[in-house]
């Protein structure tokens, strides 16, 4: 077992428990932060994956972006002082047959699926540069629409916030 | 056995797995945003590995960075949405929000 197989395994493990800790935790705030631990997970995976660029981005956006806005919105649509800040679960026992159900196709899927893979990277020291040439080439329509996208959720996720209260 | 595309893959559909279970059965509307966010990022991960595994050709990145910028258009979006429900309805949980209209 080398040295990228034993760091792989820590990022899994990280991602995966403090992903379960998430959807079985029966405080909101606990679900929030281990979220936290989910993201780094998942950027130390991108990382192992030669994706520095995109790990960086889902630090930044993920991080620093999503998360605070989602401890905003828990913070703003419970009453943190007091104590009753659990949050219920419904139907519970069907969902966990449904999703071993999922896991479990999917995983032998891809498990017998012989998957024609190319072991061997080419040098490449880092994709940013690749990347941006490929958004301003190959992907600029999708790249100039994705900044429109963002214009346009921006403009309304704040008409939709700040409604004023004159009916 | 040495870690390879079928270990990422693996990895992936057990945190989309996690995320559909939250979605399916949490109440409040914010954790059914969190488990979104884990399915998002689980495809995220098919993406760039199998990136990674077509000889380094850069396109699932492209499109995971797409995946990443409506990731958050849709978190602020519903974040908002979620806000306005809670001041309208004083509650959250989504099967409590039955009404269309008042």
């Amino acid at each position: 077992m080398s040295l990228f197989d034993i760091i792989f395994y820590f990022f899994a493990i990280v991602t995966l428990v403090s992903a379960g800790i998430v959807v079985f935790s029966r405080n909101i705030i606990y679900s929030a932060f281990s979220l936290l631990f989910t993201f780094f997970g998942v950027a130390g995976i991108y990382i192992l994956l030669n994706a520095d660029f995109i790990a960086v981005a889902q630090l930044l956006i993920y991080v620093g972006g999503i998360l605070v806005l989602l401890l905003f919105g828990v913070m703003l649509t419970n009453k943190v002082i007091s104590v009753d800040i659990k949050t219920g679960t419904v139907q519970t026992l069907p969902a966990l047959l449904l999703v071993a159900m999922t896991a479990g196709s999917l995983c032998g899927i891809f498990y017998v699926t012989d998957w024609k893979i190319v072991q061997s990277v080419p040098e490449v020291s880092t994709t940013t540069y690749s990347l941006g040439e490929m958004f301003m080439t190959t992907y600029l329509l999708p790249f100039e629409v994705a900044s429109v996208i963002l214009l346009v959720a921006l403009i309304g996720a704040v008409m939709i916030a700040r409604r004023d209260k004159q009916e | 056995m040495q870690v390879g595309l079928t270990h990422y893959l693996i990895l992936s559909a057990i945190l989309f797995s996690l995320g559909i279970y939250g979605v399916v059965t949490r109440k409040n509307a914010i954790l059914v945003l969190m488990g979104i966010e884990l399915i998002l990022n689980s495809a995220n991960i098919n993406f760039i590995a199998f990136s990674r595994y077509s000889g380094m050709q850069l396109d699932g990145q492209v499109i995971a960075v797409f995946v990443i910028i409506l990731a958050a258009a849709e978190a602020a979006v519903a974040l908002a949405i979620v806000l306005n429900i809670y001041q309208r309805f004083k509650t959250v949980n989504v099967d409590e929000i039955n009404k269309l209209k008042e």
